[in-house]
C-alpha cells in the first residue's frame, strides 16, 4: 500500500489526484451556492430598501437658517443660503478644490443648498455655520466643509453629498 | 500505555476510554518549563483568565441583556438597576475587557523583547496576532450594545472605514449595516458576531497552546533547553506562580470593578443613542487609542485606514523583519534600547489618540507613526545586522546554579 502510494507519487499525476480534485470541486461549489444566500441575508432587507421619499416645507426656514430632515433614516441639511454665503461659495478657485465641483453644479436654486449631512471622512454628523469656511465643521476628526458643502481642509476625500430631490412648488421640495 | 495510568478504578477506567487523564497530565503537570521563566511568563495564563472571565459574564449578562435597538439601552439599565448582581457582572464584563487588553498588551511587548516570535516560533506568533484581531472586533462590537451615544457613533466610524475600500466601499458598508446607516439591524447582528467570537478565540487559544507544545516556551535567555536540567515540571513550580499572577490580577479587576467602575469609560455612553447628533468629542476606549491615532495621523482616508491595519499586518512578517539570530534583547545591547523607543512611541501615540485632531497633535501624532513603522520596516533589519550580541550562556542550568545573573 505505502510502496504502491509512493510509486505513485513519483510517477506524477494519478487518477486518485483527479478524485482529490473532483472532491474539492464540488465541495466548492456547494459551499458557493450556500455561501452567497447566507451573505446576501446580511444586505438592507426589503423594507429597508422600499425607497421611502420626505418632503419638505421650505416656507418657514428663513434666509440664513438651516434645519436637518431624516430621509432614509439618514440626516439632510436643507439651508437657506444668504448673498453673502452664495458670493462666498462661487468665489472660489475650482481647481485648487480637493473635490473640484461648482457651486452651480450643487444646487438647483442658488438660494436653497440640500446635502446629506454626513461627512464623507467617517460618517459623523457636521455642525453648521461652524468652522474656517463657515459652512460646516465635522467635530470627529476635524474637516471643513465650505457654504456649498465642499470639503478644503481636513481628512475628508470628497464633498458632502447632494441627495436627489425635486422642486413640487416653488416652496417645496421632496427628497429622494 | 493507558494501564499503566495511577489513580482509582473509575479514573482508570476512563482513561482506558479517553486518555483525558494522561492528556491533561502531559499538558499541566508534567510538561516540562524552562526553569528560568520570570513574572512576564505570567500574562499568557491571565490572558486565559481573562478569557474565561468574559466568557462566563458574559453568558449571564447575556440572560437579560436585549438585541434589539429599541430595547437595548434599556434592558442595560435593567440589568444594572433590577437584576440580582447585574451590576457585578456588567462592571466585571466591562472592566475585564478593559484588563484583558492590558494582560495581552503586556504579552505581547513579551514576546518582543525576548524574541519569542523568532524561529521555530513564527506560527505561534501568527496565531496570537489572529487572536488579537479577533479580540479587537469583538470588543468592538461589544462596545456597541449598551446602545449608547458612544456605541452608536463607534460603530458609525468603524464600520465606514470599509468605505475606504475602492469600488465596493459603499456596497460593502451597506452590507455590513444591513441598511442605509448603522441602526437596527446592525446592532443584532453585532450582538450574535459577539456571542460567537469568543468561542472562536477559544478555538485560536487552543491551537496557540498546540503550537506552543510543539516549540516548547521561550525563555528570559532565549536559549533553547537542552535537557532535563535545565526544565521544571508546569505543576506546582508554574501552576503556583501562576495563581499568585492571577491573585494580583483579580486585585487590580476588584479595584476597578469596586471602586471606579467607569473610570475606563466615558459618561457619553448613558445618553441613549441619537443617530442625529454626533457627540462633540469622541475617542475610542483606550486600547484602541494608538491605533486612532495612526489612522488620523495620515490625512488621507484610505491611507489611514491602511497605515492602521498595516500597524497590525507588519507584525506578521517581523519574524523575517528581525534579522538577529539572537532572541533575547538581554543579550542586544542596540535592540534592547530600541525595544523601550518602540514601548514610548506606543504609548506616547495613545495619548495622542486621546487628544483632538488638531493643531500641535496632528505633528506629534504624525511623527510618532512614522517612527512605529521606521522601527519595524528599517531599524529591526539593519539593528539585527550591524548589532554585537553579547556572548550566549552555556545552558539554561549554568545561569540559574550561578544565580540567575546572565
Amino acid at each position: 500500500m505505502a510502496e504502491h502510494g509512493t510509486a505513485a507519487v513519483h510517477t506524477g499525476e494519478t487518477r486518485r489526484d483527479f478524485l482529490y480534485v473532483a472532491t474539492a470541486a464540488v465541495s466548492v461549489v456547494g459551499v458557493g451556492a450556500v455561501g452567497w444566500p447566507i451573505v446576501d441575508s446580511m444586505n438592507p432587507t426589503a423594507d429597508v430598501l422600499a425607497l421611502a421619499t420626505t418632503e419638505v416645507d421650505l416656507v418657514p426656514i428663513e434666509v440664513g437658517q438651516a434645519i436637518t430632515v431624516v430621509w432614509q433614516s439618514k440626516p439632510v441639511f436643507v439651508r437657506h443660503r444668504t448673498d453673502q454665503e452664495i458670493a462666498a461659495a462661487a468665489d472660489v478657485a475650482i481647481e485648487d478644490l480637493r473635490d473640484p465641483q461648482a457651486d452651480g453644479d450643487r444646487v438647483q436654486k442658488p438660494e436653497w443648498l440640500i446635502l446629506i449631512g454626513i461627512c464623507t471622512h467617517l460618517g459623523c454628523i457636521p455642525i453648521g455655520y461652524k468652522g474656517d469656511f463657515n459652512g460646516w465643521f465635522c467635530p470627529c476628526h476635524g474637516s471643513h466643509y465650505d457654504t456649498s458643502g465642499r470639503i478644503r481642509v481636513g481628512p475628508a476625500p470628497e464633498n458632502l453629498k447632494v441627495p436627489p430631490y425635486t422642486f413640487t412648488t416653488d416652496t417645496s421640495i421632496v427628497i429622494g | 500505555m493507558s494501564n499503566s495510568y495511577r489513580g482509582s478504578a473509575v479514573v482508570r477506567w476512563v482513561n482506558d476510554r479517553l486518555p483525558i487523564f494522561t492528556f491533561l497530565d502531559h499538558q499541566m503537570r508534567d510538561y516540562p518549563a524552562p526553569r528560568n521563566l520570570n513574572y512576564w511568563w505570567n500574562y499568557g495564563s491571565l490572558a486565559l483568565v481573562a478569557l474565561v472571565l468574559q466568557i462566563v459574564t458574559g453568558i449571564f449578562l447575556a440572560m437579560h441583556y436585549i438585541g434589539d435597538a429599541r430595547f437595548a439601552f434599556d434592558s442595560v439599565e435593567h440589568i444594572m438597576r433590577n437584576v440580582n448582581y447585574g451590576w457585578l457582572l456588567r462592571y466585571l464584563h466591562s472592566n475585564g475587557a478593559a484588563l484583558f487588553f492590558l494582560v495581552v498588551y503586556v504579552h505581547i511587548f513579551r514576546g518582543l523583547y525576548y524574541g519569542s516570535y523568532k524561529s521555530p516560533r513564527e506560527i505561534l506568533w501568527w496565531i496570537g496576532i489572529v487572536i488579537v484581531l479577533a479580540m479587537m472586533a469583538t470588543a468592538f462590537m461589544g462596545y456597541v450594545l449598551p446602545w449608547g451615544q458612544m456605541s452608536f457613533w463607534a460603530a458609525t466610524v468603524i464600520t465606514n472605514l470599509f468605505s475606504a475600500i475602492p469600488l465596493l466601499g459603499q456596497e460593502i458598508v451597506a452590507w455590513l449595516w444591513g441598511g442605509f446607516a448603522v441602526g437596527g439591524p446592525t446592532l443584532t447582528r453585532f450582538y450574535a458576531l459577539h456571542y460567537l467570537l469568543p468561542f472562536v478565540i477559544f478555538g485560536l487559544v487552543f491551537l496557540h497552546l498546540w503550537a506552543l507544545r510543539t516549540v516548547k516556551s521561550n525563555n528570559p535567555l532565549g536559549i533553547d533547553v537542552r535537557g532535563p536540567q535545565d526544565t521544571v515540571p508546569f505543576h506546582p513550580y508554574y501552576t503556583s506562580k501562576d495563581y499568585f499572577g492571577m491573585g494580583l490580577f483579580l486585585l487590580v479587576l476588584a479595584g476597578f470593578v469596586f471602586y471606579a467602575p467607569n473610570y475606563m469609560g466615558h459618561p457619553d455612553n448613558y445618553i441613549p443613542a441619537n443617530p442625529m447628533v454626533t457627540p462633540t468629542h469622541i475617542v475610542p476606549e483606550w486600547y484602541f487609542l494608538p491605533f486612532y491615532a495612526i489612522l488620523r495621523a495620515i490625512p488621507d482616508k484610505l491611507g489611514g485606514v491602511i497605515a492602521m491595519a498595516a500597524s497590525l499586518l507588519v507584525l506578521f512578517v517581523l519574524p523575517w523583519l528581525d534579522t538577529s539570530r539572537v532572541r533575547s534583547a538581554r543579550f542586544r545591547p542596540i535592540y534592547k534600547v530600541i525595544f523601550w523607543f518602540l514601548l514610548a512611541d506606543v504609548v506616547l501615540l495613545g495619548y495622542v489618540g486621546s487628544q483632538p485632531a488638531e493643531g500641535i497633535w496632528i505633528h506629534i501624532g504624525r511623527a510618532l507613526t512614522a517612527y512605529y513603522f521606521f522601527h519595524f520596516l528599517i531599524l529591526t533589519p539593519v539593528v539585527g545586522k550591524i548589532e554585537r550580541p553579547r556572548p550566549l550562556p552555556q545552558s539554561i542550568a549554568a545561569v540559574v546554579l550561578k544565580g540567575g545573573k546572565a
